[in-house]
């Protein structure tokens, strides 16, 4: 591993200034993910801010959301009251994710700036436009079964590989943001970003930014949830593909719905259009089906990934027929 | 006498290994510090050689007793257990997060100790496997594993207990499906798995604190 400089910050803004002025600072919190890439070689930071003294642990409700402190610990969120009764979706995504060590350690915050599986990203000795920009995308051409089958570019078909996220987007989420130029709110949907020519930026943050909390405004979706996630174990593994569906459902009609997939894009896939065409229907699986049609649109596999094609639809109807009977 | 020196034996044999490694670890980390100090090392001159690399300091509580220490931030909490400290119980299996044999408690919660930098825990209290017993009476999660044969070759062994324990206290031994859900982070090569969630089933139902 290379070496670094580390440091301590016990204020937000020292924190923010040190990495700031730095490109080759980074913060550092759980260090699940960071730690693993630097000593593969893949993230070679100069300087690593430590950011656990900071008082951003709190789990409070304000103005009709519940704001989730940036530090929080995904197994503390995951076993929150208020998170569960009112959030339940989040917990399940949550639960759904990594080992309970790794949940232990690992905060909300790095949760969603976790950097992407892919192996070719992984694996310093092949090329990759996210770890070096202009390197080439391996997976294009390569062993590409894990990859996307939504909003990739010729760049990178790299898929985001947190469930946390897929459930935080179901739930409209706001990303609470400090940097040098002040605080400022992002919508969780637009906080990850699609690969486009720049792949090597996984999110819309700005240089020195610290995610601060999460908020989730308060909802009807207290009952009707549910996190399938596809892997290949039983647990303690990436998602091929995982869906978020939560249903308000009123004498057997649909009132409002979420739904989003995890393991099918560069950042965590919302489906409004499908949302759409559950609303005011009856919460049958017929009608889950035609919902799953309608989220499939647009979905192009590569060679080895086409499973997700049918898999997609399927998980579709099986997260929407748990979640109405749940 | 020969007879009296005989156990020292394999044990300065160990101590042997110990250095050598800890020499050899040194020189790879060497690869990356200036020309000038490579070859203080190559002369041997190893107080040089740490004088080169940044020393944090850093206070923590370990099985009970309190250490001050100095450390180069890239040590990670597993390397400062096994190879400063010297409690080789945590193991390192893939040393990156995947198969939990370096398990460890820190202020109480289960941790995976490859992935994180010793210098993040200043102030806190690590338990390791080593921790685990009270004096030459086994933890009872230590007794139940040995009589259910709760492991084979016995490498994630440490690691498995030190999870099972925190599996115990956090109220998720429950049942066999909800054992096997939180001892995920587990991995044994050997496949004892239905002796270990005999042994956590015991232990849970046996009542005793954990």
């Amino acid at each position: 591993m290379n070496q670094f400089q580390y440091v301590r910050a016990t204020k937000p803004q020292a924190a923010i200034e040190a990495v700031a002025k730095d490109p080759n600072a980074r913060f550092i919190a759980g260090g699940t993910n960071l730690v693993d890439l630097m000593k593969r070689g893949v993230m070679t930071p100069q300087k690593l801010v430590d950011i656990n003294r900071l008082d951003l642990r709190k789990i409070e409700r304000q103005n009709n959301a519940l704001r989730i402190g940036a530090l929080a610990l995904n197994s503390t969120v995951a076993d929150d009251r208020q998170v569960r009764e009112r959030h339940p979706l989040l917990a399940l995504a949550l639960n759904a994710g990594a080992s309970p060590q790794l949940r232990n350690m690992a905060t909300v915050g790095g949760n969603m700036l976790q950097r992407t599986r892919c192996p070719y990203f992984y694996d310093t000795a092949l090329p990759c436009n996210k770890r070096q920009p202009g390197s080439g995308c391996g997976a294009l051409e390569g062993i590409n079964r894990m990859h996307a089958i939504f909003g990739f570019s010729d760049k990178c078909i790299a898929v985001h590989p947190s469930d946390m996220s897929v459930a935080l987007v179901a739930l409209d989420a706001t990303v609470q943001v400090s940097g040098p130029k002040g605080n400022r709110s992002i919508p969780f949907a637009d906080f990850h970003r699609l690969p486009g020519d720049t792949p090597e930026k996984d999110t819309n943050l700005e240089p020195g930014e610290l995610i601060t909390a999460v908020d989730i405004p308060d909802g009807p979706f207290t009952k009707h949830v549910h996190y399938q996630k596809v892997r290949e174990r039983a647990s303690y593994a990436f998602a091929l593909l995982s869906v978020a569906a939560a249903l308000d459902i009123d004498n057997g009609t649909i009132k409002a719905a979420r739904l989003a997939m995890g393991g099918v894009a560069h950042k965590p896939w919302r489906l409004t259009a499908a949302e759409q065409a559950l609303i005011g229907k009856p919460a049958t699986e017929a009608i889950f089906r035609q919902a799953a049609t309608v989220a499939m649109q647009g979905a192009k596999a590569f060679k080895h990934n086409e499973y997700k094609l049918r898999l997609g639809p399927n998980i579709i109807v099986q997260a929407l027929k748990t979640a109405a009977a749940a | 006498m020969a007879t009296n020196h005989e156990p020292d034996v394999p044990a300065n044999h160990n101590e042997d290994r110990r250095t050598f490694l800890k020499q050899s670890s040194l020189l790879t980390a060497l690869a990356l510090v200036p020309g000038p100090v490579v070859s203080a090392a190559e002369a041997k001159l190893d107080e040089r050689v740490a004088e080169a690399i940044e020393q944090v300091p850093l206070s923590l509580k370990v099985n009970g007793k309190k250490l001050k220490l100095k450390v180069e931030p890239r040590t990670t909490l597993l390397d400062l257990l096994r190879e400063n400290l010297h409690l080789t119980g945590t193991k390192k299996g893939c040393d990156y997060g995947q198969c939990g044999a370096c398990t460890v408690h820190v202020d109480g919660q289960r941790v995976n100790s490859c992935l994180s930098f010793a210098v993040m825990h200043d102030g806190q209290e690590i338990t390791t496997i080593e921790g685990l017993a009270d004096g030459d009476k086994l933890h009872p999660m230590q007794e139940a594993f040995v009589k259910h044969d709760g492991f084979q070759c016995g490498y994630c062994t440490p690691g498995q207990i030190m999870s099972a324990v925190a599996c115990v206290r956090e109220g998720h031994a429950g049942s066999e499906e909800e054992i096997r859900e939180y001892m995920s982070g587990n991995i044994c090569r050997c496949g004892a798995y239905p002796n270990i969630v005999a042994a956590i089933q015991d232990v849970k139902q046996g009542g005793q604190k954990v």
